[in-house]
Parts: C-alpha cells; structure tokens; sequence
C-alpha cells in the first residue's frame, strides 16, 4: 500500500487540492487578522462566485480563467461595498455584532441563490477539464496544476500589496494599532472595507479555479469554508503564509486520509489535524503567542 | 514670533456618553508658540486631544484650525489639514518596521515629500536611522516615543500635539526628550504639550493652561505660571 507509485501521486494531488483550499483560507484569514472575525459569509461568497463563473461561461461563453480578470474585481467591489455599507453601519464598532452580521448575510445571500436559481447542481463543460500533463510516473490534472500556481500568484501579490503599498501598509497598522492609524489619517472605515474586498476577491479566483472541474450549487462553498476555517486555525489566525502553508498541508492529509482510510473517511484525518493543533499548538504554525 | 491664530477653541463640551468630561473649554494656540496644558490624571486632558483630532465628537462649543471650523470633520481630514496628534502610550505600529512607521505618518498628507521628510526625521532622532528596518515593536521605550514623534513630523505638521510624551520614561531620556521638542519648535511648528509633568513643560512651554475637572482653572504665561506655587498646590498636588 506505501508503494511509491501510488503515493507520489496522492502526495501531488492533496498539494494540487490544497492550493484552492488555500486560497478560500487566504480570504478568511486575512479578514480575521484585520477585523478580527470569522467572516461567516465566505462561503456564501464562494458560492456566489462559483454562480457568476458559471454564468459568464453558459451566458456569456467566458471562459472560467478569463473570467478571473473580471469576476475578482467585482467581488472586491462587492466584498468593499458589504463591509463599508451593510457590516460596518450595522455592527457600530462591535466586533460581535460584525460576526452575527457575516451570519446573517451568508443567510440571505444562500437563500437568495437558492431562490434565484434553485438547489440544482450544475456543472460547465470545458475542454480542459480532463487534460492531464505526463510526468513519466504520474499524470497531473492541468485545471488543479493551475489552481496552484495562481495560489502562489496571488500570495505573491498580496505581500507585494502588504509591503509595498501604503493601502497595504495601513492595513498591516489598522490590524494591530487602530487607534495609532486614526491618528496618523488613516480612515479606518475605508481600509476594513479594502480588506474584505481583497478577501472577497480572494474566493472569487478559487472560484473560477473550481469551477473547471467542481459543481456549484446554492450552498456548494461551504465545505470549502469548512475546511478553510481549519487551515486557518492551523496555519496561525491571520497569517498569510500559514494560510498558503497550511491549505498545502491538509490538501495532502486529506489526499493521504482518503488513500488509507477510503474516499469517504477522507476529511476525517482533517479534523483529527484540527483538534491534534488546538490541542499541542492553538497559535498555529505562524500564529504569535496570545 | 507672529501672532497668528493656529487653533482657537471655544467653550468646548465633551465626553463619552451620558459623562461629560470637558465642560467649556476656551483655549489658542498661535503659530510658533509652545503652549502646555497641564494636569493630573483624569481631569480630560486626552479627552481634549482626542476631541481636537476628531476621534471623539464635541457635544457644544467650536474648534477653529487655521480659521476653519473642524468640530466635525474625522480624523483624515483634520490630519490632511496639518494638526497632528502623537497619542499617549505612543500607539506606534509594532508589527510594522521603523520605515514603514514612518511612511504611514504621511499617508494623509505631504506624501510628495515622504523622502525628504524621512531624512529630516532621522537628522532629529538618529537613533532611528539605526534601528529603520527593525520592527517598532522591539524598540524600547524612549525609541518608540522619538518613532511617534517622528511619525507625526512625517506629516509636515502645522500644530504637533504632544500627549504625555514623558511618561514612562527615565529622567535623562526626560530631558533628552524636551530638548528634542525645543529643536522641534525651533524649526517652526507650533506645540502643544499635553503633560503631567510640570517643571519641565513650563520651562519649555510659552503658554499654560491647568485643566481640572474637565474645565481651566487658570491659564497664563508659563512664567507667571511656574512662579505662583499657591496654584501648583491647589491644582496639580505639589
């Protein structure tokens, strides 16, 4: 069973799976380290994403990685204009109340998509769906070999954001010191927003990753959240590169559990990882000490 | 020195919720003038700061800026219009380096001259220069206070208000400290210095003010100030 050609090939698929479990994780975990909420409405988000990807491709005849270009703006817009108009106002600066918000959103945005479009799965034809590259001794996916160089894409360009911006400046200040960023004229308001949409945005690349390959329905995005939320705790609260880490690793637990204890029990070994990390490590991989 | 009127608030009323804490305030500040407003702990004091930059919103009275009323403007604004606040308990960014500190003090405003500025900073405090890529937060105290102040001169400030930035710092880092600030003022920004420490700030200060109870209980030259000790007793518990 520990046979090499079996196992190289799990090892590869769970790292390619992982990238877009990452992906959601990125979005979660950079709003929690800004705002400091679990963003309960990102994988209402998702699925909303997942929706308008397969639109533009049934409608519009958007291929799903062209569609990117577009779709994650919008979604960053979508994501900046919730926060700034509807969590914000309606939390007054109680984190609590921003959680109970995001719940509630998640609510009305699932059953909005269940009512606009019922609780049908579909799935879109592309034809490199199927398309393998040939390694010699094991074939890769190409649509999951693509989600994971766009994972580290997009890692990559958010530290180039985190560093070299003064928006991604003030976000890394508002994050610890709000008060401090106030004072030195940063409008807290506006860079709360600019984080949600930068995670907003984030699900919206995972989904027109996914949906090459995955279905969508009204409540498709939310095993990935699931699974998100892991990764996140794994990989340290807010921490970037604990996200892309962390959404590697339980990409791979996940392949290898599936491998050994059968299809079905394959996120079992995620949540034993889960309860194993809150157990030896509740900070995290990357996460600070409380 | 000219007389100008930098900052003219009149009968401000202020506080958090049903409490008020200040209760008519009249104060100025010229351009060029170090004004101190002293008191002991809990009289209002950062309330008087935070309501100045906009954190907290003044029930009654109007602040005047450069001859515009700012009693409900945010703190972007008021920072884009050069009055800067350095906090109490410096609310430097600790996970940020010493650079980045110091570039996000012109995020609102002399963004153009951020290059410039950053050299006129370390030039002032040059222990900076050496710790610039350092994170804020592994800087000791008396650092993150040059940072602070540092951050807040990033923004070319027209009036720099200092809030206890004495505190918790050791007695020649003190008089490190006000030494700094005269050079400051001497390059032309006003002061005002929001302290409990008395001796010092007189000394340096053109102006005073002795807040109690959310009200002035005198205001004066430094000088007449620092020579009346039957006020020192009565107000600051000398």
């Amino acid at each position: 069973m520990l046979s090499p050609v079996i196992l190289i090939p799990a090892l590869l698929n769970g790292l390619l799976t992982g990238a877009v479990y990452a992906l959601v994780a990125l979005g979660l975990t950079l709003i929690y380290g800004v705002l400091h909420i679990i963003n309960f409405a990102h994988g209402a988000l998702l699925t909303a994403a997942m929706f308008a990807a397969y639109f533009a491709f049934t409608v519009l005849g958007i291929d799903p990685y062209l569609a990117v270009f577009i779709i994650s703006p919008l979604f960053f817009a979508i994501g900046y204009a919730l926060q700034r108009f509807v969590i914000g106002p309606a939390s007054h600066g109680e984190d609590r109340n921003m959680l109970l918000v995001t719940l509630g959103l998640s609510v009305v945005i699932e059953n909005a998509l269940l009512f606009g479009f019922r609780a049908d799965t579909r799935t879109i034809d592309v034809p490199y769906a199927f398309s393998t590259i040939d390694l010699g001794f094991t074939y890769l996916a190409v649509p999951r070999l693509v989600g994971f160089v766009a994972v580290f894409v997009v890692a990559l360009a958010l530290w180039l954001i985190m560093s070299l911006t003064d928006i991604g400046r003030a976000i890394r200040a508002v994050a610890k010191e709000k008060f401090g960023a106030q004072l030195a004229g940063i409008d807290v308001a506006h860079v709360y927003a600019v984080t949600f949409g930068l995670g907003t945005a984030c699900v919206a690349i995972a989904a027109c990753l996914l949906m090459p390959t995955y279905y969508v329905n009204p409540s498709a995005g939310n095993a990935f959240v699931l699974v998100a939320f892991t990764i996140v705790v794994l990989g340290g609260m807010g921490s970037v590169p604990g996200a892309v880490l962390g959404g590697l690793v339980i990409g791979v637990v996940e392949s290898l559990s599936s491998l050994f204890l059968g299809d079905s029990l394959g996120q079992v070994g995620i949540f034993l990882i889960f309860i194993a990390v809150l157990l030896v490590r509740p900070q995290g991989l990357f996460g600070a000490k409380a | 020195m000219t007389t100008e009127t930098l900052l003219a608030v009149e009968n401000l009323r202020a506080g958090y919720g049903e409490s008020e804490v200040l209760r008519g305030i009249d104060l100025t500040v010229k351009a060029g003038e170090i004004v101190t407003v002293l008191g002991s702990n809990g009289v209002g004091k950062s309330t008087l700061n935070r309501t100045l930059s906009g954190i907290v919103r003044a029930q009654a009275g109007r602040i005047r800026f450069e001859g515009a009323a700012i009693e409900r403007e945010k703190p972007p604004a008021i920072v884009a219009r050069g009055l800067i606040h350095v906090p109490e308990g410096r609310r430097i960014f600790p996970n940020l380096s010493v650079r980045d500190n110091l570039d996000l003090g012109s995020y609102a405003r002399a963004k153009p001259r951020r290059t410039q500025n950053r050299e006129r900073v370390f030039d002032i405090f040059p222990r900076l220069r050496e710790r610039v890529a350092q994170y804020a937060g592994t800087l000791s105290g008396g650092e993150q206070q040059m940072l602070a102040i540092g951050r807040g001169l990033m923004a070319e400030p027209r009036l720099l208000i200092l809030d206890e930035p004495s505190l918790g710092l050791s007695p020649l880092l003190v008089e490190e400290l006000f030494a700094l600030i005269m050079k400051i003022h001497a390059e032309g920004v006003a002061i005002l210095l929001v302290e409990q420490n008395v001796v010092e700030s007189l000394e340096v200060a053109d102006r005073a003010y002795i807040l109690a109870e959310g009200q002035f209980a005198l205001s004066g030259t430094a000088a007449d100030i620092a020579a009346d000790p039957e006020l020192k007793r009565t107000y600051l518990g000398l």
